[in-house]
């Protein structure tokens, strides 16, 4: 099964990146815990994320669209990376996640979310919609 | 943290760790039984120890050093020190932290402990079956049943099968080393056909109800990712273990895509690509850039897997089928054939000429064939030769080819599919 793994730290790391000699440590650390997922075969796909102050959100309301410029002060967690792990169930992705080093100061949390897959959306739609073929790449990671 | 949780977790943990524990004390035991037993008790060692400390922050040295310790007090204690014990109990006569040393350095000469298991479940000396269940077994951490269900046998058959190769590997002695040096290609070659194998049975179940099953396909591209992620990238066969998992994410991004609702199988040209995981795609092109970027530095041509993955990425690379380079498909089996000589790949090669050429350059490859006999109960055959006769406009031909295919082939989607397409030879203008 694939989850997505949410990356999240307080709104420290959301400062962006200092070279300073922790900051190297911890991303010494992370690319280990990485390369440790890579062999293990579960790590699918992954990416950092920059601070909010670079990030943008659109809210929509019904009909209304606003956009507003991060950063976003208000979030208590912030998405700082995200990554795809192939796992067996979610025990596995657990027993991973605790494995992962704490990279930035402060309280460190990481959110893991299976994907959903086909039979999760049979009320929606129907096996043969799903298979009925479309045009271009969806370029999708999941199901839907 | 509740206790139950952290049993779960442990276990988790375990699991993750179980293959490489396995491996190091192999070593040690020369023997996979031994060795299971062994890690089992780390196991329950873990389930005392860790709901008080916490799971520690390397938790496969905190169970490999408790199952070594566990190990070596056995070895010292036992009376009969047979042959192969012998060396080993002459090292661990000194102290403790000697012992540990020396069998340190003994891994560092063996090699990587996890990689030196594969070698040694995929060693030559065993059956093909033999070693993908074995493999399977010690390596994926699967159960005997998972195994059974996976390869439609019974569990008493696989279980059979496990415990003779085990035996088998204890009374030859294997050493549980990565192999250097001069039988070193032969075997990581037997290593890539059991994790081929392995995922060729999910990709395309060769017998049973269900055309696919993805678990096994999974499975094998797990092995391969940690096959890759365990041999050096300046390996003289790193390409071609890059060229194997390339084949495998591709082909697998397709398995969505190959069965229909039903269950019915669809063939490459009439899937829809927009169900081919692109993520898949992407981390298989990436991998076969690799392959060839090694290849390229050492002046080397690209072996069979890393051509074969070549061919897969050229349909990855078709937004719509009518748009597949079938020309350059057509060159890469002409290459192919010179690496990889098979009636199969022959086969294939004339499917892509008649593609790039027209049905009657497929028909003209068909008859040239060498050793064409072999394929006499193979069903892709007559269906290609039917698939050519029926675009050639030789209608009644094409449709004994079809009947001919469906009358060999033990899959009944497959099945299906071809009486489906001799009926369409009737009336077809």
């Amino acid at each position: 099964m694939r989850v997505m793994v949410f990356a999240m730290a307080t709104e420290n790391s959301d400062k962006g990146m200092e070279p300073t000699p922790e900051m190297m440590e911890a991303f010494q650390a992370m690319d280990r815990f990485t390369e440790e997922l890579v062999t293990a075969g579960v790590m699918v796909a992954g990416a950092g994320l920059k601070p909010t102050a670079e990030g943008k959100r659109i809210v929509s309301e019904g009909t209304t669209r606003s956009v507003i410029d991060g950063p976003f002060a208000e979030a208590r967690e912030i998405v700082a990376g995200f990554s795809i792990w192939e796992v067996k169930d979610m025990d596995e992705a657990i027993a991973w996640a605790k494995r992962a080093p704490a990279v930035m100061p402060g309280r460190n949390v990481m959110e893991i979310r299976p994907f959903y897959e086909a039979a999760d959306l049979a009320d929606f739609i129907t096996p043969e919609e799903l298979a009925t073929p479309r045009e271009g790449d969806r370029g999708k990671l999941g199901v839907a | 943290m509740t206790s139950g949780e952290t049993h779960r977790t442990i276990e988790a943990t375990f699991r993750i760790e179980r293959a490489r524990l396995i491996g190091g004390l192999a070593r040690l035991v020369r023997s996979i039984d031994r060795a299971e037993e062994l890690a089992q008790d780390a196991l329950v060692a873990a389930l005392a120890e860790w709901p008080k400390t916490g799971v520690p922050a390397n938790p496969g040295a905190w169970l490999m050093a408790v199952a070594k310790r566990r190990a070596i007090d056995a070895i010292r204690h036992d009376k009969m020190r047979e042959r192969k014990h012998e060396e080993i109990a002459r090292e661990l006569d000194g102290s403790y932290d000697d012992t540990a040393d020396a069998l340190e350095a003994m891994d560092d000469d063996l090699g990587d402990e996890l990689l030196g298991l594969i070698f040694t479940a995929c060693h030559p000396m065993l059956s093909r079956d033999a070693r993908a269940a074995l493999t399977l077994r010690v390596v994926g951490g699967l159960t005997t049943d998972e195994i059974a269900r996976a390869f439609l046998s019974a569990e008493a058959t696989i279980a059979q099968r496990i415990v003779r190769a085990k035996k088998a590997i204890a009374n030859a002695g294997l050493a549980f080393e990565v192999p250097r040096g001069a039988g070193r290609a032969a075997r990581l070659s037997s290593v890539l056909e059991v994790i081929y194998l392995i995922f060729n049975e999910g990709y395309a179940a060769t017998a049973g109800d269900d055309l696919v099953r993805p678990g096994l396909c999974l499975e094998a591209q797990r092995l391969g990712r940690m096959l890759a992620g365990l041999i050096p990238e300046r390996a003289p066969d790193k390409a071609e273990v890059l060229g194997l998992l390339a084949l495998m994410e591709i082909q697998a991004s397709r398995l969505a895509a190959r069965s229909g609702p039903d269950g019915a199988f669809i063939p490459l040209a009439e899937q829809d690509r927009a169900r081919w995981d692109h993520l898949l795609i992407s981390r298989g092109v990436d991998a076969l850039a690799r392959a060839e970027a090694l290849n390229g530095r050492e002046g080397r041509n690209s072996g069979p897997y890393a051509l074969q993955a070549a061919l897969a990425a050229c349909h990855a690379r078709a937004r719509r089928a009518a748009d597949t380079d079938w020309p350059r498909i057509a060159a890469l089996y002409d290459q192919l054939r010179v690496v990889m000589p098979s009636p199969v790949v022959d086969l294939n090669r004339a499917i892509a000429h008649s593609m790039a050429f027209g049905p009657e350059a497929g028909l003209h490859l068909l008859d040239e064939i060498p050793d064409v006999d072999a394929l006499r109960h193979y069903a892709p055959l007559p269906a290609a030769r039917g698939d050519f006769l029926f675009r050639a406009g030789r209608l009644a031909e094409a449709r004994s080819e079809f009947e001919a295919a469906a009358g060999l082939t033990r899959n009944a989607r497959e099945k299906a599919f071809l009486l489906a397409r001799a009926d369409a030879c009737d009336g077809a203008s």
